[in-house]
């Protein structure tokens, strides 16, 4: 625990991580399942154009995955994101979800539950990318209350 | 002589913030002490609204907003009553678009290119969707010209408009208006040219180009924001229709809905214009004539060249545009997304702008999406162009990355 929570301190290692994500994205294909459910993110700029596929049942997400055109950061973080995700409730994704903004927004956050995604730690120094660092995450938050509002 | 030193003077911008590299001019540029001085001298002159005051400092603004018909009409060489102020030129394009738009009927064609921007593609969409006119794209070539020869080959009874920019805001592709506004009125079509990234930086003469409309927008040539050039031929302007309608732009009207309009332009003027920005852009288009559009077109001309010569020797650069002499040098670093990129540079304080440029059906000519553009102006010089290729040589993904941490 205290050997990674080191280790993710680095910046070397977390640069790598990016880069790792960035050049081989996990979950990075799309299902043909109806019991996915889809956002398209393409409207915020004329630059990224994701989509993010879920698999939402009885509150827990079971799968997650992504397609689309984007810069390192949004591909890195959705990818991320994707890991880190999956397997969760609905309310622990919210929570790492609440944790992972705040940070973004360079507030007070639980660094520890975020695990690799804290590499977007300094994000928030380049305003004009936040929307980058979080276009996945949106859409995945869009997806949870899709699927509550569903579940009601 | 062009003595940029002098000039650089003239900017705040470029005193204030030394440490900025800026090279987005496509996107806008930095105004010079003296638009500062005319759109403040209003605001703490003679502020009043235009149009029949009948005291001193609404006379003295209704002047000076009218005066600057008179800048543009040197400016561009037309009439000052052929001159619409608009809010920039996608206001400029939509009014024309919708003017001719009523003009048109189902079938009738509208000529442009693949390397139009957004503003002058979408307005004529809408008359596709609601009036059935087609519009059909004549080829350009690698680097986005429109050749004559193409031109006239893809010319046809139906075509009614051409509509064009003079040069184009992703390669920087100089197209031959004047040639191919010949070709056009043979065949009776009008002419719109979107000036948007060519009258801020070569003489522009309209009547030797022989165009009906042109457009262009202020802040792209040291004026104000919020304010846009519409040019038509007079006879078409009356002819037109307004987009707005409101106050100051008819003559009478009465409660069985009968609207009698002003004259053009007046007309197309509807509600209390962006009064400072006209009479800052009037004081912009003086700078530049002070300085010489011809002596602003070598000096960038020159600067161009310089820049092409060196970015073309970068081995993790892919450059795009290297053979066209106007306009922004297009390119990317190898592997590196469009952003990724503009970001690294960002962080070292140089201004360029990542993206499609709203211009998103180039693609199919330059065979990318994303690309980074630095755009020059008159008050750039070869030792920013030189700190430039410094950090562009040093744009990889490590390093893009590496501004995070
Ligand atoms: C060729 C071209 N046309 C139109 C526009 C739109 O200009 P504005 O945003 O001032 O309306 C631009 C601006 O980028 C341009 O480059």
């Amino acid at each position: 625990m205290s050997n990674t929570n080191s280790l993710l301190a680095d910046p070397e290692i977390l640069r790598e991580l990016i880069m790792d994500h960035y050049q081989y994205p996990h979950n990075h294909k799309l299902k043909e399942d109806d019991r996915y459910m889809m956002k398209h993110m393409a409207s915020d700029s004329c630059i990224d154009d994701i989509k993010v596929q879920a698999k939402i049942e009885n509150g827990v997400i079971e799968d997650i995955c992504f397609d689309g055109v984007a810069c390192t950061i949004s591909t890195a973080s959705t990818s991320m994101m994707t890991d880190l995700l999956k397997g969760k409730t609905t309310a622990e994704a919210r929570k790492i979800m609440q944790n992972y903004f705040d940070m973004v927004d360079a507030k007070e956050y639980d660094g520890d539950i975020l695990e690799e995604a804290i590499a977007f730690k300094n994000v928030y120094r380049q305003a004009n990318r936040i929307k980058c660092a979080t276009i996945g995450w949106r859409a995945m938050e869009e997806l949870i209350e899709e699927s509550e509002k569903g579940n009601e | 002589m062009f003595d940029v030193e002098k000039i650089r003077q003239d900017f705040p911008m470029l005193r204030n913030r030394p440490d900025l590299l800026y090279f987005d001019n496509a996107a806008t540029t930095y105004k010079p002490q003296a638009v500062i001085d005319a759109v403040c001298g209003f605001w703490t002159g003679y502020t009043s609204n235009v149009e029949r005051g009948d005291y001193e400092t609404a006379v003295k603004a209704d002047r000076a907003y009218d005066h600057t018909r008179e800048i543009i009409a040197r400016f561009i060489n037309c009439e000052p009553k052929e001159v619409v102020f608009t809010a920039n030129i996608s206001h400029s394009l939509n009014q024309i678009a919708f003017g001719i738009g009523r003009w048109l009927k189902e079938g009738d064609v509208v000529l442009t290119t693949e390397a139009e921007h957004a503003s002058n593609l979408l307005p004529w969409f809408r008359l596709q969707e609601e009036k059935g006119i087609r519009i059909e794209y004549v080829k350009v070539d690698r680097q986005g010209v429109c050749h004559a020869e193409d031109f006239r080959r893809a010319m046809h009874e139906g075509v009614k408009v051409v509509s064009m920019a003079h040069v184009t805001n992703v390669l920087g592709s100089l197209q031959p208006i004047k040639e191919i506004a010949a070709i056009a009125h043979e065949y009776g079509a009008l002419v719109v040219v979107d000036g948007a990234q060519s009258v801020p930086h070569r003489p522009t003469d309209v009547k030797d180009l022989d165009v009906d409309f042109l457009g262009f927008s202020s802040h792209k040539m040291c004026g104000p924001d919020g304010v846009g050039v519409l040019y038509g031929r007079y006879d078409l302007l009356q002819k037109m229709d307004p987009v707005f309608l409101g106050g100051g732009m008819n003559a009478r009207f009465s409660s069985d809905g009968s609207i009698i309009y002003k004259d053009a332009p007046q007309k197309f003027e509807a509600g209390t214009p962006n009064i400072e920005g006209v009479i800052g852009l009037g004081a912009a288009a003086e700078y530049l004539m002070s300085l010489g559009m011809e002596n602003i077109q070598a000096y960038e001309a020159e600067l161009r060249a310089y820049f092409a010569e060196r970015i073309a020797k970068l081995d993790n650069i892919e450059f795009y545009n290297p053979d066209n002499t106007s306009g922004p040098i297009t390119f990317n670093a190898r592997g590196v997304f469009a952003q990724d990129a503009a970001g690294y540079l960002g962080a070292h304080n140089i201004c360029v702008r990542s993206g499609n440029h709203c211009a998103k059906i180039l693609h199919e000519v330059i065979g990318t999406d994303q690309t980074i553009r630095a755009s020059l102006y008159f008050y750039n010089t070869k030792e920013e162009i030189d700190r430039f290729i410094e950090a562009a040589g040093n744009i990889t993904l490590e390093n893009a990355i590496g501004i995070f941490f």
